[in-house]
């Protein structure tokens, strides 16, 4: 299981705050289930034409994604994802 | 009725209800202080402001707060100096320097922490946060004391013990983090979600803490007799109070309590952590940073939050960006010192050097009337600037010890390398 936890902005789509989402594979799957669970909605808000929108920061295991492979980064059990808005801080 | 008519996203514009929020539900965007201009303008006044309080609270009328009541202890209202000296070594007609570094905890932080932490109350918050570069987490925390809330600083654990010192002293939770600011800042921000009745100052109530540093252009057209300089230098870490003070200026304007103003604003970073400068430089995006090192430790972001929206401040209003290396500002913290006897932190030294590489290549011209932000106070970094410093040995109790000791010049506490002018 991979552990995800949902930025409070997402709380009016996902309805919840974390999830354990079974997949093996890059974040690219795992985007893939959670848009099957949470509907085209869920895409709007994080992707703008098939990219993370540039106020979306994705985190696994606290290293942001686009210091590692971006979409392509691997996943795994065990793994944390994090997805949080990039507004805050200074 | 109120002045503040909600929140704006600043990217698709939707409109959202004032509260502890800070991100676009619709896009992820950052949010901003919708005002009431008609409001504002019924009851701002330059007469007004001169008679209100010696702090930033004169300015009230372009500041998102609804209480009578302030967490005040004093920030703001301070000295704009005309800096003849420096100005002279740099080759500047007329130069000043806005002396921040004099606040009630020592830097411009207390400005944009008095709107917050007033917020917080009146959003009835049991607890204020934030995450700290180092500067912040003191204004917080005297904020939080004087309030009477509790407080949750998040650090990187590097920054200066003189800071921590301090910090400390104030009684809050500080939280020091393994890694760099990045990861204290990730950290404050799934902290801050999972606490939606803490006020975090610079994350869920971030569109109307960055409202405070609007009161740096304020104070400085003021004491111009409101008039907006051709060109001020800021520093930038996440680039909020860069845009803060371009608003600033924007809103003067608008209210009309400066006439048209075309101000150049131009941003300084150390050359170990530049992201935003460097996106100025090439005209590109900014690329944020994994690693950073420098000595400038107040202004190490390498995901800053503000840096597209400061790099196309700077190049709207036909600024530039500078990126001093650590030694340059180094360099630059003793000849602010030596030139106007203002002792500044090294993000002050950032701002001094960074002016002078933008007078060197033409950026700013001779004749512009320019504005320097020292924005942090020399004593909370005494342990940077230690090793640039020559502490004399000292001396038998004699006078014929002492005239041995000035009969030959004493040793530099740099480097005396400059770069341009003599001085
Ligand atoms: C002394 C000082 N100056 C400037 C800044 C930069 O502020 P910002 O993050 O709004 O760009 C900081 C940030 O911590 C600071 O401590
Ligand atoms: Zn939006």
């Amino acid at each position: 299981m991979v552990k995800v936890r949902f930025s409070s902005a997402l709380q009016g789509v996902t309805k919840t705050t974390l999830k354990e989402v079974p997949v093996e594979g890059t974040l690219h799957d795992l985007f893939a289930h959670l848009k099957k669970e949470f509907g085209a909605e869920f895409e709007n808000r994080l992707f703008e034409a098939g990219k993370l929108r540039r106020f979306v920061n994705v985190f696994v295991n606290g290293e942001d994604v686009r210091h590692l492979q971006g979409l392509e980064t691997p996943v795994k059990a065990g793994d944390e994802v994090s997805i949080l808005p990039a507004v805050s801080g200074g | 009725m109120s002045r503040v008519l909600g929140l704006v996203c600043r990217e698709c514009k939707a409109e959202v209800p004032p509260g502890m929020v800070n991100t676009c539900t619709r896009c992820f965007g950052p949010l901003e202080v919708h005002y009431d201009w008609e409001k504002v303008q019924e009851s701002i006044s330059r007469e007004k402001i001169a008679r209100g309080p010696h702090s930033i609270w004169r300015y009230e009328d372009l500041l998102p707060v609804e209480s009578a009541e302030k967490v005040d202890l004093g920030a703001g209202f301070k000295k704009l100096h005309r800096a003849r000296n420096l100005g002279r070594a740099l080759g500047l007609r007329e130069l000043y320097v806005l002396d921040d570094s004099v606040n009630p905890t020592y830097s411009f932080k207390d400005r944009v922490t008095s709107v917050a932490v007033t917020k917080a109350l009146e959003f009835g918050a049991e607890a204020v946060g934030c995450a700290s570069t180092g500067n912040l987490a003191s204004a917080v925390a005297a904020h939080a004391a004087k309030a009477g809330l509790p407080a949750y600083i998040f650090i990187p654990e590097s920054i200066e013990l003189g800071k921590i010192v301090q910090m400390l002293s104030y009684g809050p939770r500080i939280i020091p983090v393994h890694g760099n600011y990045d990861d204290a800042n990730r950290l404050a921000s799934e902290v801050a979600d999972a606490h939606p009745t803490w006020a975090f100052v610079n994350i869920n109530i971030r569109p109307y803490y960055t409202e405070g540093s609007k009161t740096l252009a304020f104070e400085v057209a003021e004491q111009l007799d409101w008039q907006a300089p051709d060109h001020v230098v800021v520093p930038m870490a996440s680039g909020a109070l860069l845009c803060a003070i371009a608003r600033g200026f924007q809103q003067l304007e608008q209210v009309g309590l400066t006439p048209e103003n075309h101000t150049r604003i131009s941003g300084a970073q150390p050359s170990g952590c530049a992201p935003i400068a460097r996106a100025v430089q090439t005209r590109g995006d900014v690329v944020p940073l994994r690693t950073y090192e420098t000595i400038v430790h107040s202004l190490a972001i390498g995901n800053p939050a503000d840096g597209p929206y400061a790099r196309d401040a700077i190049l709207h209003s036909r600024g530039g960006a500078a990126i001093p290396t650590d030694e340059e500002v180094l360099e630059a913290i003793h000849l602010l010192a030596r030139t106007e006897g203002i002792f500044t932190e090294p993000a002050g030294g950032t701002t001094v050097a960074g002016l002078q590489h933008l007078v060197e290549n033409g950026t700013i011209e001779p004749d512009e009337r320019v504005v320097l932000y020292a924005t942090g106070n020399g004593l909370k970094t005494q342990e940077s600037l230690t090793r640039t410093i020559h502490i004399p040995a000292s001396i038998r109790p004699t006078v014929g010890a002492f005239e041995a000791m000035v009969s030959s010049p004493p040793p530099a506490n740099t480097p005396q390398k400059t770069r341009g002018t003599a001085w």
